[in-house]
């Protein structure tokens, strides 16, 4: 049942919007003009996903909405640490769909009873080392990250990425000497993009979104904290049976092809 | 409400408003003291985190606003009392901060100042320095941003004085500086202490220039603000505990100041 | 310490131009209506205007030179200056109002308030040396803006209507205390005013400026005997008509003739003071040649006497004792005789 937002999730929307680097979704996608007009999927769908899902779930987005004509869900995504999101919804939040960067945060949602059915997992993210092109400090590999001479960020272990992070330097036995902890693994790539840091962990999927902006340097350790990312439709969804058409496109074949092409790992 | 002390009476056009207006801005305040997890509070309190944070807010915003005063008061002084052509550009260039989004501060501050920015670089070459993710970043991120209010209360408070004051000091022998710290700076004290209020209250809530440009990391740069936004992401009562320590102390601090300190008499 | 003033200045649509100089231990007041720029010459002496063209010269310092760029600012000029509203700075004292300009140059604190007691002791407000310009009266206020001014031992004072902001009461004993001080002080005096009362009892020399320029200049009596626009006249309250002498008749540019005692020819000015003019119900008969119907415009008070202001082929103001002017039943309207007895009549050349 619906309730009335409080001040942390008015708090955290006011934050997440005015932080997250592609916030709100672009609305790029040109629906097709193809008249699908007997498609029953109609009206907006409402999307929360980690802020790691933001450019593969934008595309996805695009490739529904022509498959979809008349639904809208590239202007409704909702991108931000899943922690953030996870609160969202349990405070009432209208998402029909939660896509969340580590299972921690979908059992949240769960356990406040606000997911209807068993989530899924749909795709697995491990981190990697973004260096600045060229790699000028000569990173080579996790025990960099020990180094006080570097400048180095991470996420803040308060966000799921951050929760890997932690998990990666104890399986490998560093002490990491940071030198900042990150809101979310976008402003970590930011600022790796801008040449501020020497090296920060992201993962493997922003990497790769990034373009030629960041090198990757993958390291053994990342096995030790694999993200699984678990989907799962909204108990009080507006729009609940896009929600499950959207679940289904993501799991399906053409939903998996994008999501490896983005440098997820198949379940 | 109903009968006022001797003094004048408040209009009631103007006494609704004005409860709403106050409703508005304290009812948020009263649901944190009502949601605050007051069984384990003072646990929470004697965290380490938590002093760390407030200490760092504390020094960081006092020297934000003193950096702001030093350098903003002759610049208010300029605007107000100059006569160099161009001074609305550069009213409105001194007052961009206030309506940049934070986070693009902090990433304008990186474009100069950053390891790789246009002064930056050269510091980091030179020295081997480099500003961002220092407490010196957090001050600088909080000056950008909060120096504007300084500048337009000052300035405020300067085309409001009397400028003939001035004159009569010229007259009785005194120069521009001296004029200046005898005369016009102790007519205007209170407007600019009403000013660095402003400034200091504006600092000690910043968020988005401080974390993008100072990164976040306890102890060094991880200020309130920082600290109860990352609380949020994964104890939201631990972030409303923070909150109410920042609106005891900026209660506290702010109710300290006298009201004859900030009007003219 | 002399000063030399040649003044050419533009404010706003007035076109300022001024000379005249002042001999040390003179008083120069400087006489206008509003607008006519007095305060504006009270500016440039002190150095907060710089002139437009001309030459300013303080005891053989030249202050202002405009062709040769030579503009010395006010803190370098050694002046002394009393404003309108005394401007005493409300965030000090008065003791340390008064030391302030001592402390400009470099006088130690303990030995620039001993001075500023000594100075508040001459003006009568020791006892007030800590008080805050806000607690002082408008008499006291200006007492001690004066000793601000001295102080310094400057070499020219300038006053801006130092009285103007005091009540009747108030100004009758802070002029005569003013009257002292000035005699007192050794450098020249430059005071602005825009009554002429003050001209009378402080001035030596009087230079009365209308539209920017100085139409008449001289000693206070020479004004008040001699006044040369109708400004002055009014402000003197002698009535001042235009006209051409012919022997023992002054033809006036309105028609009507006055008799006069010495025959004159020529351009000429009459003029007639208020306390000459007599006032009858109903046209008299007898010695004065100069009788002329009239109507009483306005009467106010002045002073002891009701001044009356009367339209007719003759213009005139005539002061009248409250007495007799209760006696005749007169008011606004009522239809009047004036008379003036031909030696009183004022003639000289225009």
């Amino acid at each position: 049942m619906a309730r009335n937002l409080r001040l942390p999730s008015a708090l955290v929307a006011a934050l997440l919007f005015s932080l997250s680097a592609c916030g709100g979704g672009e609305a790029g996608g040109d629906s097709s003009s193809e008249a699908a007009t007997d498609d029953p999927l109609t009206g907006n769908l409402t999307v929360f996903a980690g802020a790691s899902l933001t450019d593969v779930f934008t595309e996805l987005g695009q490739r529904f909405e022509s498959d979809h004509p008349n639904v809208e869900v590239t202007d409704y995504f909702n991108f931000g640490p899943s922690s953030g999101l996870a609160t969202q919804i349990n405070e009432g939040a209208p998402a029909d769909v939660f896509a969340s960067a580590n299972t921690t945060q979908m059992d949240v949602v769960v356990d406040a009873g606000s997911a209807d059915g068993e989530p899924t997992v749909f795709a697995e993210n491990v981190l990697q080392i973004a260096v600045p092109p060229g790699n000028p400090a000569g990173i080579t590999g996790l025990a960099d990250f020990a180094d006080p001479d570097l400048t180095l960020a991470i996420c803040a272990p308060e966000v799921p990425c951050g929760v890997a992070a932690v998990t990666v330097f104890e399986a490998a036995g560093i002490t990491p000497s940071v030198d900042s902890l990150e809101e979310d693994v976008r402003a970590a790539l930011t600022k790796v993009e801008l040449g501020e840091v020497d090296a920060a962990l992201v993962y493997v999927t922003d990497v790769i979104s990034a373009g030629g902006a960041v090198e990757g340097i993958e390291f053994p350790e990342a096995e030790e904290a694999v993200n699984s990312y678990p989907i799962a439709a909204v108990a009080a969804a507006p729009n609940p049976d896009a929600a499950q058409a959207w679940i289904e496109f993501v799991l399906s074949e053409a939903g998996a092809a994008v999501l490896e092409d983005a440098g997820f790992r198949a379940p | 409400m109903r009968n006022a002390t001797a003094g004048t009476r408040i209009p009631l056009a103007l006494l609704l408003p004005a409860l709403v207006g106050f409703a508005f801005l304290v009812l948020p305040m009263v649901g944190l003291v009502i949601r605050a997890p007051w069984s384990d509070l003072l646990q929470r309190l004697a965290e380490p985190q938590v002093g760390q944070a407030l200490r760092l807010s504390m020094i960081t915003a006092t020297i934000a606003t003193a950096v702001s005063m030093v350098l903003g008061v002759p610049i208010a002084w300029v605007l107000a009392r100059s006569n160099i052509r161009g001074r609305s550009i550069l009213r409105a260039l001194v007052t961009v901060p206030l309506v940049l989004p934070p986070v693009v501060g902090g990433v304008a501050l990186f474009m100069v100042l950053g390891r790789r920015g246009i002064i930056g670089s050269w510091l980091y070459e030179t020295f081997g320095f480099s500003l961002p993710f220092t407490t010196t970043a957090v001050v600088i991120a909080e000056t950008f941003v909060a120096m504007p209010f300084l500048i337009i209360s000052v300035e405020g408070a300067l085309r409001a004085a009397d400028a003939r004051f001035e004159d009569a000091a010229a007259t009785l022998g005194a120069g521009g500086w001296s004029t200046f710290h005898r005369v016009t700076l102790p007519l205007v004290a209170p407007g600019i202490a009403a000013g660095a209020v402003l400034c200091w209250a504006r600092a000690l809530g910043e968020f988005g220039a401080t974390i993008t440009f100072a990164g976040n990391f306890p102890g060094t740069t991880q200020t309130m603000p920082l600290a109860v936004y990352l609380a949020l992401q994964s104890d939201p009562e631990a972030a409303i505990v923070l909150s109410l320590v920042l609106l005891a102390v900026s209660l506290a601090t702010l109710a300290l100041l006298r009201e004859r300190w900030l009007t003219r008499r | 310490m002399s000063l030399a003033a040649d003044i050419a200045v533009q404010r706003g649509s007035l076109h300022l131009e001024v000379a005249f100089a002042v001999e040390p231990g003179q008083v120069l007041v400087l006489l206008g209506p509003n607008g006519a720029g007095k305060s504006s010459v009270l500016r440039v002496l002190a150095g907060l205007l710089p002139p437009d063209a001309g030459l300013l010269v303080l005891n053989d310092a030249v202050l202002d030179d405009p062709s040769a760029e030579r503009h010395v600012p006010p803190h370098e000029r050694p002046i002394g200056m009393v404003f309108q509203d005394y401007l005493l700075f409300p965030h000090l004292s008065t003791v340390d109002n008064v030391a302030f300009g001592l402390r400009s140059k470099g006088v130690p604190k303990a030995q620039a308030r001993t001075a500023a007691l000594g100075w508040l002791h001459r003006v009568g407000l020791v006892d007030y040396a800590k008080a805050k310009p806000g607690d002082l009266s408008g008499g006291q206020a200006q007492r001690v803006a004066l000793a601000r001014a001295l102080i310094g031992s400057p070499e020219l004072l300038l006053l801006d209507e130092p009285l103007a902001a005091l009540d009747a009461r108030t100004k009758l004993e802070v002029r005569a205390d003013l009257r002292r001080h000035l005699s007192e002080y050794q450098g020249a005096t430059v005071m602005v005013s825009h009554d002429p009362i003050d001209a009378m009892a402080l001035a030596d020399e009087v230079a009365v400026i209308e539209q920017g320029r100085v139409v008449q200049s001289g000693p206070p009596a020479e004004l008040a005997r001699r006044p040369r626009t109708d400004y002055v006249a009014r402000l003197i309250g002698l009535t001042l008509l235009a006209g051409n002498a012919e022997g023992m008749q002054v033809r006036l540019d309105s028609g009507a003739s006055v008799a006069i005692a010495d025959p004159a020819f020529g351009s000429v000015y009459v003029a007639i003071r208020p306390e000459t003019v007599a006032i009858y119900p109903a046209q008299p008969h007898g010695s004065p040649r100069n009788v002329w119907p009239a109507r009483v415009a306005s009467a106010t008070p002045h002073g002891s006497a009701v001044r009356c202001d009367l339209s007719g082929p003759v213009p005139l103001t005539a002061d009248l004792t409250a007495t007799a002017f209760a006696e005749l039943g007169l008011g606004p309207g009522s239809e009047v005789w004036a008379t003036v007895k031909a030696h009183e009549v004022e003639v000289y050349a225009r």
